[in-house]
């Protein structure tokens, strides 16, 4: 039985270059469902992970209460130092509280080769911002100089957005900000620009910030400091770790693409199943006679059901395989934009993982199977004395 | 026989054959239409709004508040019919549903935006009751609000005085859209400005963005260069453009989905061509010995062309139209939702049954010719 099926498998890889062209059918089809798949997956995994690698666990972020996003929070002067001083947080080089308060305005820059606007983050940081992210390490030029209206530029928007190069002024609210430095973090924070907080906040008439972190001493430490501050009868405040803050933007984006990648991938399949369908009758009508003989001489049904199911299932990994290294080379680590929760475009990059390009396979099993196992059936049942006779 | 009739024949003689490349060709159309969809979303969602009107933003971003004083600046400015404004309120429904709410005055907001229809009587409860909002009735559809209800929207950036952030409205009218695209993009709310202003813990005196009616159209670039160039270098510079541009500006923040789509249709097509395209040449290739029949009976070279083109293009119209059927099916089912806007109208028919036709050439053509040109001895002769 396993030599008989053996044999017949391998007599009909064999005949594969003979029926080329009706063969590549399935592999083109299946290499488009799981291409297609393979990208829109990768392209939610690429701005997952670029948020989720932004937020530390040891940070906590506090926000205005039900503001959601540093966008729509607003804290006063008073209030940010109230924060700070919260028991809990690391205390840092000076005696002072490792804390940074933080303002975001919004400034449009224009996507290379577009001529309409995207909302970019501007960032004013105190000192402290950069303890709290040690990740970010400047790689071209210099840091602003406190004081002074000059920005830094993250990475990502050097790189998808026209007039942030190193010297070039950029214009917000009639006043002209020189760009000194470039810089690269490997998360969301290359989306922004930075600025001295205290310029920002003349230059954007504003005297609060949007958003305060905090270093705490002890990363289990966050119930503590949210219990501390949310007793303050003067604060109203919600309080989160800077990584659940930055895990929460992704969940609407990972939900709609992976509701578009579903659809689309579903539809591909259907057709992509009727093009395997389509195939494989053909292969089996092809070789009526060859089975018809096989059979007259001996053979049983299964190895025929066998063969033909390996076969619609070789070509169907041979087309995911292709399709998955489409997918790759194509698209991994192309870097792309899109609108975060703070309404800003946030930058990040495609990532093919090998979970998902196993996910890609298993469709093409899946669907291979399916492409096979109805013409495998015709070919077992086939009355052998009429299929000889036939021409 | 009639030669119509020959083709038909001829689909059907190998049914499943037949049956599963139109299954192919159905799903491939359907994928089309709805990705079509989308894509005029992005490209030209916003040309239904036409250029009658103009948006003045604040320069840095439209997520700047422009102040209130520049409204009579504005409304100076010759060529400007009705000016209305519009405050973003951060509106949020129940635990974490986000809304488009606006800030507005009714009267100008019924002025500036004719599209809107709404009862007088309406628009009269709008501007009377202070603490009034209207809503668009796809919204009032989708969470069942009724004229009277009082609904509470909390707003994620304005605290009232008390510090709560938990505002009622009452709701005094539902408009609808002046035609069917109108329609689509009633999922708005607006709320008073005047008792928003009021009610404020702050951002008292601002008005957001201002929409400005024009009384001739054919202006609108000068009217845009004339105000921008009134607040350059003050700290509130403006940059006006038509709504069209500002919605498309909108849109286009979403990104490079746009791009994302076209390669998906293309990866999607390309596909197709091949399975459609394989399958016909294959039929083609069976069936050698009886084009050559059809020749030796005295069909021309042109009459066998015809019949295999006609093969395919059957093929390719039949699933075609069937697959943009039902992606309009679906787009109805899944566009009236309001926070997607898709429909599968007019332009995505025109660019599918373009797509049919190129489809058809592309996978007909290279069988038929080979069909013409068979020469018929060495065809009967199986060569």
């Amino acid at each position: 039985m396993l030599r008989q099926t053996i044999a017949i498998t391998l007599l009909s890889l064999r005949s594969i270059p003979e029926r080329l062209a009706a063969s590549l059918v399935i592999v083109v089809g299946l290499a488009g469902v799981v291409a297609v798949f393979t990208a829109l997956l990768a392209m939610a995994e690429g701005f997952q992970s670029t948020l989720k690698s932004t937020g530390r666990d040891d940070v906590a972020l506090v926000l205005r209460g039900g503001s959601s996003a540093e966008l729509n929070s607003g804290l006063t002067r008073d209030q940010a130092t109230l924060i700070k001083q919260a028991p809990g947080v690391r205390v840092g080089a000076g005696g002072q509280p490792l804390a940074s308060a933080e303002m975001i305005v919004i400034a449009e820059l224009m996507r290379t080769g577009e001529k309409t606007g995207s909302n970019i983050t501007v960032r004013g940081v105190e000192p402290a911002a950069f303890a709290l992210r040690p990740q970010l390490k400047i790689v071209d030029g210099r840091l602003f100089q406190p004081g002074l209206r000059e920005l830094i530029v993250g990475r990502g928007v050097t790189q998808q957005f026209e007039g942030v190069k190193l010297g070039e002024m950029v214009r917000m609210r009639g006043s002209d900000w020189t760009v000194v430095g470039v810089f690269e973090s490997g998360d969301a924070n290359e989306s922004e620009l930075w600025a001295d907080v205290e310029v920002a906040q003349t230059t954007f008439n504003r005297r609060g910030f949007s958003a305060v972190r905090l270093q705490l001493a002890d990363p289990a430490g966050l119930q503590s400091v949210k219990v501390a501050l949310t007793a303050d009868p003067r604060l109203n405040i919600d309080i989160e770790s800077e990584q659940q803050y930055y895990s929460g933007q992704t969940k609407q984006f990972r939900e709609t693409i992976g509701m578009l990648a579903g659809v689309v991938t579903l539809i591909m399949a259907l057709g992509a199943t009727f093009a395997a369908l389509n195939t494989m009758y053909a292969a089996v009508g092809a070789r009526e006679r060859a089975i018809a003989t096989l059979r007259a001489i001996g053979f049983s049904g299964t190895p025929v059901v066998v063969s033909v199911m390996i076969e619609s299932l070789a070509l169907a990994l041979a087309g995911g395989a292709i399709g998955a290294l489409v997918a790759y080379l194509l698209f991994n680590n192309m870097a792309v934009s899109t609108l975060g929760e703070n309404f800003t475009q946030v930058v990040f990059q495609f990532k093919v993982t090998p979970k998902l390009v196993q996910q890609g396979l298993l469709i093409a099993i899946v669907i291979g199977m399916f492409g096979g196992l109805l013409p495998a059936l015709r070919a077992a049942r086939l009355p052998v004395t009429t299929a000889l006779r036939a021409a | 026989m009639t030669r119509s009739g020959f083709v038909f024949a001829n689909l059907l003689r190998k049914k499943t054959r037949t049956v599963l490349t139109l299954l192919s060709v159905v799903t491939a159309f359907l994928l089309f239409g709805l990705l079509q969809a989308v894509n005029v979303m992005f490209s030209a969602g916003a040309d239904f709004v036409g250029a009658t009107r103009l948006v003045t933003q604040a320069r840095v971003s439209f997520t700047q508040s422009l102040p209130m004083r520049l409204l009579p600046e504005i409304e100076a400015v010759p060529g400007v019919e009705q000016v209305m404004w519009q405050q973003w309120f951060g509106a949020v429904w129940q635990e974490n549903t986000q809304l488009f709410f606006f800030a507005t005055d009714p009267a100008r907001l019924h002025a500036v935006y004719p599209e809107y229809v709404m009862p007088d009587q309406q628009w009269k409860a709008f501007e009377e009751t202070r603490t009034g909002m209207i809503v668009g009735r796809i919204l009032a559809d989708k969470y069942g609000w009724r004229i009277g209800d009082k609904v509470p929207i909390a707003s994620n950036i304005f605290p009232q005085k008390n510090g709560s952030k938990a505002w009622i409205f009452d709701l005094v009218g539902i408009y609808d859209g002046k035609d069917e695209e109108w329609q689509r993009n009633t999922n708005l709310g607006w709320i008073n400005h005047a008792y928003f202003d009021e009610a404020t813990l702050f951002g008292t005196g601002l008005a957001g963005t201002f929409t400005l009616k024009l009384s001739n159209p054919d202006q609108a670039a000068q009217i845009a260069h004339t105000i921008d160039s009134k607040f350059e270098n003050s700290p509130d510079e403006t940059k006006t453009q038509t709504e069209k541009d500002s919605n498309l500006g909108f849109f286009k923040q979403i990104g490079d989905i746009g791009l994302i789509v076209r390669w998906i249709l293309f990866a999607v097509f390309f596909t197709l061509l091949l399975v459609v395209g394989n399958t016909i040449a294959q039929s083609v290739r069976e069936r050698i010995p009886e084009l050559a029949i059809l020749k030796t009976l005295g069909f021309t070279d042109g009459n066998v062309l015809g019949f295999v083109l006609a093969e395919a293009a059957a093929m390719c119209v039949i699933g075609g139209l069937l697959g943009l059927g039902l992606a309009t099916l679906i787009g109805i089912k899944i566009g009236g939702g309001g926070n997607f806007p898709i429909a599968v109208d007019h332009r995505v028919w025109i660019t599918g049954v373009l797509a049919i036709v190129g489809l058809s050439l592309a996978v007909g053509l290279l069988p038929a010719l080979r069909a013409s040109r068979l020469s018929i001895v060495d065809a009967l002769a199986g060569r």
